[in-house]
C-alpha cells in the first residue's frame, strides 16, 4: 500500500505551515538571540531596530503577561530572557515587521550590553561544580562490588560522544491568527500540539480552551519539534496576541542551527568484568549528560539512556549512574533513540574493549550475553520475547557472517593502503513513554451519510507515516476501501489532551484508539443491519469489503446503504475513543517497575572499507534483521529503517558538532554540517523483517519502528574501529565519536602528528 | 528607470520589475505565491529549492537544474523557468509516479526538489540514461528522512522503464509525459519575448556587485544582493568557453565548472577530470559555478584554483582597454586578497598545454566524501586537496609543480618542495627528504574543516598518496613503514 500523502508529495502541494494562503495584513517575527554563552544582561536598545522602515514593533520579556518560563518537566526556561543570559542563540527580544527579511534585518540594529561570565561547555566539568539539573539516578542489578572478584579479566575505559542536529529539512516555524475575544489559533509545525496550547495559554493567561492548535505535518521532526517547537510558536503568539494581527516566524537554518538544541553529547566511564570465555559478569557505567542551559527534556533523555545502558545483553550485575549536567549550550533535547543510542554505545565500546584485550571477535562476547526471555533488566522488567536471539541467528545464517568474516580477514592479509571492517550491532529498545501518563491517545471518528470517514487523532503527521498507518487501521477495522478514509489536521480542539507524537509509539496509542473509536460506531451500525437483515444475532454480522456479511455470507446490505440508512435513523455516526497502554509503571523511588509495554529488536552487520593513507572510508554494506512484528505498512516501515539508520550512520561518522571555546557553535550551516547524502548511503542495505507471530499490544499485532533502527548505525564505528586495528594492531584507540576522517587519521598516525608538531 | 524582466514562468508569460538580485525562491515564494518550490537552508546545501530553467541555444531549446536560492531573479531574462506546479498535470508524471510508488516521500519537504532534479536529469539526457547518472543528479539533494534507498529504487525503475536505447530529445520526453504537452510551445514563446531592460546595465550606473555564478556571493551576502543594483556576467556573450590556440588553452572566466570538467582538450589534459570533478561541488552547482569566480573568490581551499595553480595558469584581467596577463601564483596574495585591481575584470585563464608525457593527479579530503560544501569554495577546506604536474623520464623527476589548498591563507604554490623534487628519483628516500619542506613552507590554521595538525598530516600524507598513485610501481605506502 501507497501512502496516502505521497501525492501531495511529489506535486508539491503538502502543506506545511508557511505554505497556507496567506492572510490579509500578516506580519513577520525575527528573534533577537544572545551572542554570548553566559552573562548579565545591563541593558537592551532597540531603538535603531524600531526606527527601521518596516518595523512594528518590539516585544521583550515585559510585555510577557503571564508565565515568562516554560518546560514540560521542570519549567525553567525564559521565554525571552531577563537579567541572565544562558546560551549563544538564547531569544532576548522579538521583533515584528511587515517582511521577514526586514525583520531579520532588525534584530541586528538591536544593542545588547552584557557582562559576561565564566561558561561551562564540558558536562563533567558541570557537574564537579555542582550544576546539574534534576538529581542524579542509578539502577542496580545484582551486587557489582562483590561481583568483580568473579571476573577474569576486568577493563575499564570512557566514551566520549558527539551530539546530533536534527536537520529537519523544515526549519521551525509557526503561524498564529487572533480570533474574536481572546482566541488565538496556532498553526505549528510542532510534534507536541497539547504543550504548545499550554505553554501560550500559561503565557497569556488564558484559559487551555481559548488556544487553538492545528497540525498539518511537519517537514521533519526526529525529535528537534517535540518539545522545542513551542518557543517559537509562543514568541509569534505573543506578537499575534498583543498586536490583533497574523505574525508569522520562520527560523532560517543558521537560526534554527544556533538557537535550538540538539542530541545530548555523553561522557561516560564503563568498567567492565567478564570471564576467560567472554561472559559478561558485571558492569558498572556512569553517563555524564551534556544537558545544555536549561532542563528541557533532558531527564527524561538520561532516564532511557540508563534503561538502556545494557542494550540487548543479559549483565547479572550492574550499577548505572547518570546525570544531567547544566552548561552554557543550548538547552539539548529530543532526537530519536532518545537516550538509548548513548547508552548502547557505552555497553558496545566496553565489549570491543574486552574482545580487543583477549583477543576474540567481538560478536562472539556479544552472542554469548545476549538476553533471552525471562532475563531481568536492571530497572526490574522482564524481557517476554525472543526475537533478539532469532534476528541474530537469522542474521548470522542468511548474510554468512562466517563468510563476511573470512573475506574481510582474507582482504586485510593481503592489502596495506586499504583495509576492511565489519561489526556486527544487536539492538533491543523499550517501547512506551518512561513516563508512564504519556502513554495515552484519543481518536475522533465520524462516518459521514455518503459512506466517507473523517479521523483525528492526538498523532502528528511528520513524515514518519502515521496518517497512512491510521487510514489502513480505519479501513480494516471498519472493512470498507481506504479511498473512504481521511485523515484531518491535529487539532487540540477536536482532541484534548494529546502526549507528544514521539517515543515511537504514536502509532500504537492513536491506532489503538481509532479502533475503540470505530468498534463503538460499527457496534452500532451492526445493531441496525441486525435489524434490517431481520435477524437478531448481531455476532454473527461484520462488514468486509464495504459488504455486510452475515454468518459468512454476502448480504445484499452495502456500506454505504448503512451509512445512509443510519443517519435517517438518527444513530450516532460518531465516536471518541480513549486509549491507554495497559500494565505499565514505575516505581522512581526503588528504580523499579514495568515500564515497557513491549521491546523491539534486531540485529544488523555493518561493513566498511577504509582508507589507511587518506583516513577516509566507504561503508560498503549494511544487513539488517528486525523484528517489525505483523507490519501495518511495509513500504512506510522499510523507509523507517532505512532512514533511521542513515541517520545513525551519520550521527557516528561525520556529524560533527562544533562548538567553541566561547560556546559558539561553529557547525551553524550545511556547508559545515554534513548529513549522509546519496553518495553517502552505501547501494548494499539487505533488510529482512523477522517472520514472526508473536504478539505486541499495537494494532494488528505490529510493532513501533521509528526509533530503533537508528541503533544499528552504531555499527559503524566498530566496523571502521577494526579496520584501525587491522591497519596498526598494536594501538589503543578513543571511544569517541563522531569517527570523522579526522579522527581516523590523527589516531592511525600519532607518531607522525607529534613530529610534525 | 526599473528593470522589466521578461520571461516565461511555466506556462505563463511574465515581466517583473523587482529588483535583478532577489532570488528566486523568494520571487517564487512572496511574489507568485508558488510554494511548491521550498527554502531548505538557502545556501545551495540542501537541493529542496531546485527549480528549471529553460534557455534557446541556437533552435535548441536546453533545460539545466538551478537551485533557486543561489539564482538571481535577471538570470531569467529571456528563459523558461519552471517550477514543481509547472510539471503537475492531472496525472503525474512517470517520476512522480515512481517515488510514489517506491515510498521515496516521508516529510516531503525534499520531495518538490527530487522530482525537478530527476526531471532536469531527463531533459538533458540525449543518450541512454543511466542508474549511476540518476545518482549524480541527486547529488544535491538532501533527504534527512529516507535515507535514499527508496529514491534510489524510484530512480532504478526509472532507469529499466525509459532508458530503452533510444535517443531521446525534448519532444521524445513530452510524448512519454516527462514534461507536460505546453513545453511544445515554449521555443516559439521565448523568441517572441520581449528584450528585457536591466537597469544595472545601463552605462551610467555603476553596479555594487558583479556576479559570475554566483554560488558563492549568494551565500555570503544573499540578503545585501537582494536590495543592491548587480551586474550580472552571464548575460553578455563574451568570457565564455573553452578554445584552443596552439599549445595554449584559453578558458574564458565564464565557463561553468561543468563546461570545463566535460570539454575535450580538458579531457585530454588531465584524463581523470570528469570522475575528480564529481568531487567538487554538486552536479547542480557545477553548472553555474565559473572558472573565474572560483579564483576571484580566493578562498583558500579553491578546487579549481588549486589544480590551475599546478598548471601554472596566467591570468588575462582586463579593466576598460587595459589589459594585463599576471601568473596564478603570482595572483593570491593573502587571505581573500588578489592581485585584482578595482575595476579589473577577469576575462579568462590560459593554460601552456604541457608536454604529452606530464601525469596529473589531484587529491581531496573531506568529511563527507561528496558536496562538502554548500558553495563551492569552502566546501573543499577540509582536507588539503591539492593537484600536481610532473614530468618524468624513467624514475626520474625532470619537472614538477604541486599545489595544496587549506594549508595557507590563499590557494598555495609548493614551491620548495616542488624544487627540491626535481632531479630526484621517485622514492621514498626523495618524498621523505620533501616532508620538512613542505612542512616548511604551510602553515594551515585550525577551522571548521580541521585541526592545524590534522592538515599538516593530511599535507604529508597526500603528498605520498600522488605518488603512490601516480607511481605504483615505483613506490607504496608500505615503504614508508620500512623506515618510519
Amino acid at each position: 500500500m501507497k501512502r496516502i500523502d505521497a501525492i501531495y508529495h511529489v506535486k508539491g502541494e503538502a502543506e506545511y505551515v508557511d505554505d497556507l494562503p496567506l492572510p490579509a495584513e500578516i506580519l513577520y517575527a525575527a528573534v533577537f538571540a544572545s551572542p554570548v554563552a553566559h552573562g548579565k544582561i545591563i541593558s537592551l536598545d532597540i531603538k535603531d531596530a524600531l526606527a527601521l522602515e518596516g518595523i512594528v514593533t518590539v516585544f521583550t520579556t515585559e510585555d510577557i503577561p503571564e508565565s515568562s518560563q516554560w518546560g514540560t518537566i521542570i519549567a525553567d526556561c525564559p521565554l525571552l530572557a531577563k537579567d541572565e543570559v544562558q546560551y549563544i542563540g538564547q531569544p532576548i527580544a522579538v521583533v515584528v515587521g511587515h517582511t521577514r527579511a526586514i525583520a531579520q534585518k532588525a534584530t541586528k540594529l538591536i544593542r545588547l550590553e552584557v557582562e559576561e561570565l565564566p561558561i561551562i561547555v564540558d558536562p563533567r566539568d558541570a557537574f564537579s561544580r555542582g550544576q546539574i539539573i534534576g538529581t542524579p539516578r542509578t539502577f542496580v542489578l545484582g551486587d557489582v562490588d562483590s561481583a568483580w572478584e568473579e571476573c577474569d579479566l576486568i577493563v575499564e575505559g570512557n566514551c566520549k560522544i558527539g551530539g546530533q542536529e536534527h536537520l529537519y529539512l523544515e526549519t521551525q516555524r509557526s503561524r498564529v491568527i487572533p480570533l474574536e475575544g481572546n482566541n488565538l489559533r496556532i498553526y505549528s509545525a510542532t510534534q507536541n500540539p497539547t504543550l504548545t496550547q499550554k505553554t501560550i495559554a500559561q503565557m497569556l493567561g488564558l484559559p487551555c480552551h481559548a488556544v487553538e492548535v492545528d497540525v498539518k505535518r511537519l517537514g521533519g521532526g526526529f525529535g528537534g519539534k517535540e518539545e522545542q517547537a513551542t518557543h517559537w510558536a509562543a514568541l509569534a503568539a505573543l506578537a499575534a496576541w498583543h498586536l490583533r494581527k497574523p505574525v508569522e516566524l520562520v527560523l532560517s537554518r543558521s537560526e534554527d542551527l544556533t538557537m535550538t538544541g540538539k542530541r545530548h553529547p555523553y561522557s561516560s566511564d564503563f568498567k567492565i568484568g567478564v570471564t576467560n570465555e567472554g561472559k559478561i559478569i558485571a558492569y558498572e557505567v556512569k553517563h555524564y549528560q551534556n544537558a545544555g542551559a536549561y532542563a528541557d527534556l533532558s531527564t527524561a533523555v538520561l532516564e532511557r539512556t540508563l534503561f538502556h545502558s545494557t542494550n540487548a545483553y543479559f549483565i547479572p550485575n550492574t550499577r548505572i549512574f547518570g546525570v544531567s549536567c547544566r552548561t552554557n549550550l543550548p538547552p539539548n533535547t529530543a532526537m530519536r533513540g532518545f537516550g538509548g543510542p548513548q547508552a548502547m554505545f557505552v555497553i558496545e565500546s566496553a565489549i570491543a574493549k574486552v574482545a580487543e584485550t583477549l583477543g576474540i571477535p567481538r560478536e562472539e562476547i556479544q552472542q554469548k550475553n545476549l538476553l533471552r526471555p525471562g532475563n531481568r533488566f536492571p530497572y526490574g522488567q522482564e524481557i517476554q520475547t525472543d526475537s533478539l536471539r532469532r534476528t541474530w541467528l537469522e542474521a548470522e545464517q542468511t548474510y554468512n557472517l562466517t563468510a563476511i568474516r573470512d573475506r574481510i580477514n582474507h582482504y586485510n592479509a593481503s592489502h596495506f593502503e586499504t583495509k576492511k571492517g565489519y561489526a556486527v550491532m544487536p539492538i533491543c529498545f523499550g517501547i512506551s513513554f518512561t513516563a508512564t501518563f504519556l502513554n495515552q491517545a484519543s481518536a475522533l471518528v465520524h462516518v459521514y451519510p455518503d459512506g466517507s470517514v473523517s479521523v483525528t487523532t492526538g498523532g502528528v503527521e511528520m513524515g514518519q507515516g502515521l496518517s497512512t498507518k491510521i487510514a489502513a487501521i480505519a479501513a480494516k477495522a471498519f472493512g470498507i476501501r481506504l479511498q473512504r478514509i481521511k485523515i484531518e489536521s491535529t487539532n487540540t480542539t477536536r482532541i484534548a489532551n494529546m502526549s507528544a507524537s514521539a517515543a515511537s509509539v504514536t502509532t500504537d496509542l492513536n491506532g489503538n484508539a481509532t479502533i475503540r473509536a470505530i468498534v463503538q460506531i460499527l457496534d452500532r451500525l451492526i445493531a441496525l443491519a441486525a435489524k434490517e437483515l431481520g435477524v437478531k444475532d448481531g455476532e454473527n454480522i461484520a462488514i468486509a469489503k464495504e459488504k455486510i456479511v452475515y454468518a459468512g455470507k454476502e448480504t445484499d446490505l452495502t456500506w454505504e446503504h448503512l451509512a445512509k440508512a443510519a443517519n435517517l435513523a438518527r444513530i450516532n455516526l460518531s465516536a471518541h475513543a480513549f486509549y491507554a497502554t495497559p500494565g505499565l509503571g514505575f516505581d522512581r523511588d526503588r528504580e523499579k517497575g514495568h515500564p515497557f509495554a513491549y521491546h523491539v529488536c534486531g540485529t544488523a552487520i555493518v561493513e566498511i572499507t577504509l582508507d589507511c593513507l587518506r583516513g577516509t572510508y566507504e561503508i560498503d554494506a549494511v544487513k539488517i534483521v528486525h523484528d517489525l512484528g505483523r507490519s501495518v505498512n511495509e513500504l512506510v516501515d522499510r523507509g523507517q529503517v532505512e532512514g533511521g539508520l542513515a541517520q545513525g550512520l551519520g550521527w557516528m561518522t561525520i556529524e560533527d558538532l562544533q562548538f567553541n571555546e566561547k560556546g559558539e557553535l561553529k557547525s551553524n550551516n550545511l556547508a559545515n554540517y554534513k548529513i549522509p547524502d546519496i553518495y553517502f548511503m552505501p547501494d548494499i542495505i539487505d533488510i529482512k523483517f523477522l517472520e514472526n507471530d508473536g504478539n505486541s499490544p499495537a494494532p494488528y499485532g505490529s510493532k513501533a519502528v521509528g526509533e530503533p533502527p537508528f541503533m544499528y548505525g552504531i555499527g559503524v564505528f566498530f566496523a571502521i574501529r577494526q579496520a584501525m586495528k587491522a591497519f596498526k594492531p598494536e594501538m589503543e584507540f578513543a571511544f569517541t565519536s563522531p569517527l570523522t576522517p579526522e579522527r581516523v587519521l590523527c589516531e592511525l598516525y600519532t607518531d607522525q602528528l607529534k613530529e610534525i608538531a | 528607470m526599473t528593470d522589466q524582466i521578461h520571461f516565461i514562468l511555466n506556462d505563463r508569460t511574465v515581466c517583473t520589475s523587482q529588483p535583478t538580485g532577489v532570488t528566486v525562491l523568494d520571487y517564487l515564494r512572496l511574489s507568485e505565491k508558488l510554494t511548491g518550490t521550498k527554502e531548505g537552508c538557502k545556501e545551495g546545501g540542501c537541493g529542496a529549492c531546485t527549480v528549471l530553467l529553460g534557455e534557446l541555444q541556437g533552435e535548441k531549446l536546453v533545460y539545466k537544474t538551478f537551485l533557486s536560492c543561489l539564482l538571481p531573479l535577471g538570470e531569467l531574462s529571456g528563459k523558461h523557468l519552471v517550477t514543481i506546479e509547472g510539471l503537475n498535470r492531472e496525472q503525474l508524471s512517470p517520476i512522480q509516479q515512481a517515488l510514489v510508488d517506491y515510498g521515496a516521500t516521508q516529510c516531503g519537504f525534499c520531495t518538490p526538489g527530487i522530482v525537478m532534479s530527476l526531471t532536469g536529469y531527463l531533459l538533458a539526457s540525449e543518450k541512454d540514461i543511466d542508474r549511476a547518472e540518476v545518482k549524480t543528479a541527486l547529488n544535491n539533494n538532501l533527504c534527512r528522512c529516507t535515507g535514499y534507498g527508496a529514491i534510489k529504487r524510484a530512480g532504478s525503475k526509472l532507469v529499466q522503464s525509459l532508458g530503452n536505447g533510444e535517443v531521446h530529445n525534448l519532444e521524445t520526453w513530452i510524448d512519454r509525459g516527462i514534461v507536460p504537452e505546453y513545453f511544445r510551445y515554449i521555443p516559439d514563446r521565448l523568441q517572441q519575448l520581449p528584450q528585457s531592460i536591466l537597469e544595472s546595465e545601463n552605462d551610467k550606473v555603476s553596479p555594487k556587485f558583479v556576479i559570475a555564478g554566483g554560488t558563492d556571493l549568494y551565500v555570503q551576502q544573499g540578503d545585501i544582493l537582494a536590495e543592491s543594483t548587480v551586474r550580472l556576467l552571464n548575460r553578455s556573450p563574451q568570457m565564455k568557453g573553452i578554445s584552443t590556440d596552439g599549445d595554449r588553452l584559453h578558458i574564458g572566466a565564464l565557463t561553468t565548472f561543468a563546461e570545463f570538467a566535460n570539454h575535450s582538450a580538458m579531457i585530454e589534459l588531465i584524463p581523470y577530470i570528469q570522475t575528480y570533478i564529481q568531487r567538487i561541488a554538486s552536479h547542480t552547482i557545477r553548472q553555474r559555478a565559473t572558472v573565474g569566480g572560483n579564483i576571484i573568490t580566493a578562498s583558500p581551499i579553491g578546487d579549481i584554483s588549486v589544480m590551475l595553480l599546478a598548471l601554472n595558469a596566467d591570468l588575462v584581467l582586463q579593466a576598460g582597454d587595459d589589459i594585463r596577463n599576471v601568473p596564478l601564483r603570482e595572483f593570491f596574495q593573502g587571505y581573500k586578497k588578489t592581485a585584482k585591481k578595482s575595476g579589473e575584470i577577469l576575462t579568462e585563464i590560459i593554460i601552456a598545454i604541457p608536454p604529452s608525457a606530464t601525469k596529473f593527479n589531484s587529491e581531496k579530503v573531506s568529511k563527507r566524501q561528496y558536496l562538502d560544501c554548500a558553495a563551492v569554495n569552502s566546501a573543499l577546506s577540509v582536507a588539503a586537496p591539492s593537484a600536481n604536474a610532473i614530468r618524468c623520464e624513467g624514475d626520474t623527476i625532470r619537472e614538477i609543480s604541486i599545489s595544496m589548498g587549506g594549508v595557507a591563507p590563499i590557494p598555495l604554490f609548493l614551491k620548495q618542495t616542488s624544487n627540491y623534487l626535481i632531479g630526484k628519483r621517485v622514492n621514498q628516500e626523495a618524498i621523505a627528504g620533501a616532508l620538512p619542506l613542505l612542512q616548511g613552507e604551510i602553515s594551515p590554521i585550525a577551522d571548521i574543516h580541521g585541526s592545524a595538525s590534522y592538515k599538516r598530516l593530511l599535507a604529508r600524507q597526500l603528498l605520498i598518496a600522488h605518488f603512490t598513485k601516480l607511481f605504483p610501481e615505483f613506490i607504496c605506502l608500505q615503504d614508508f613503514y620500512a623506515t618510519n
